[in-house]
């Protein structure tokens, strides 16, 4: 039986903050496969950074537990599933409201979820209270044009 | 995060090197908060020129840092932001408390 997608990769990891630096790297250095512009690399590495931090600080409370990630990339597209086996959403409509948030006390905004879905073309929230929380998230890499090639080269050499 | 402040103008400018993320952001928060006092200045500048990623951590710490000078009876303002970083100020309406500054200022200020 053949998949319906090119690749897959899975991650695991215990929640600690200093990961999140580690998840959103090991996701930017797969979804380099499909040749995405600098650009659209910050938005996937924003937005993974976005929903790790999450299972982080809500879902386990800065208690210990794991944090899952399951990538695929299928034609010019990456699919990103990051959960937890923590607290779950209550309201997960209100949850997506942007400047909702449940730890103003530690500085938070209330921007991830707001940030997740435009940095990336599809966002879904599924979760269950006392059992955890799925998000996936979806992003079309662009076919590039020579001329933005060029530019990209002369970003790079520049730095 | 490197700090300069010119005593004429009572200007404190911190400059974040760090990745601003849930981990790092309690860190350059302590920092930003000790200089802002030690000076007392009358504006602050954060500079983002050397910051290569932000979250919505960065949000956070602008709105503490505005809260924060703002007892103090300074300003905020930021400066270099890249387009990354500008985009996620932009979302959550910050830049409206917040203004960008104008970093061609920096020429005719002196120490
Ligand atoms: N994995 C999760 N487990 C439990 N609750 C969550 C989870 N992710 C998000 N939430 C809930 O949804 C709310 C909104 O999340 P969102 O990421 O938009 O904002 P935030 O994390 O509070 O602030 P910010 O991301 O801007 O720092 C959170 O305050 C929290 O109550
Ligand atoms: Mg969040």
């Amino acid at each position: 039986m053949k998949e319906d997608f090119d690749n897959e990769m899975k991650l695991e990891f215990i929640s600690k903050s200093s990961n999140e630096a580690f998840a959103r790297a090991a996701l930017a250095a797969f979804a380099a496969q499909l040749d995405p512009t600098i650009e659209e690399l910050s938005d996937i590495k924003t937005a993974v950074s976005e929903a790790v931090t999450n299972c982080i600080i809500h879902g386990y409370e800065n208690k210990q537990g794991i944090v899952k990630i399951m990538a695929r990339l299928k034609e010019d597209e990456i699919i990103i599933e990051i959960s937890d086996k923590g607290k779950g959403i209550e309201n997960i409509d209100m949850a997506k409201e942007p400047l909702y948030t449940t730890k103003p006390n530690l500085e938070r905004s209330g921007m991830g979820f707001t940030i997740m879905e435009s940095f990336m073309d599809t966002m879904e929230i599924e979760s269950i209270v006392g059992l955890g929380t799925k998000i996936t998230m979806s992003k079309k890499i662009k076919p590039k044009n020579q001329e933005e090639e060029d530019n990209e080269f002369q970003m790079i050499t520049k730095q | 995060m490197e700090t300069k402040f010119y005593e004429k103008d009572k200007l404190l400018v911190l400059k974040i090197t760090e990745e601003i993320d849930d981990h790092n952001v309690k860190k350059i928060r302590g920092k930003a908060d000790y200089e802002i006092e030690r000076y007392m200045p009358k504006k602050v500048i954060l500079d983002f020129d050397s910051v290569t990623f932000m979250d919505s951590a960065g949000i956070g710490l602008i709105i503490g840092r505005y809260k924060f000078a703002k007892i103090i009876g300074a300003k905020l303002e930021v400066a270099n932001l890249s387009k990354n970083v500008q985009r996620i100020f932009e979302m959550s309406g910050i830049l409206k408390l917040v203004p960008i500054w104008d970093v061609s200022q920096l020429d005719i200020l002196s120490n």
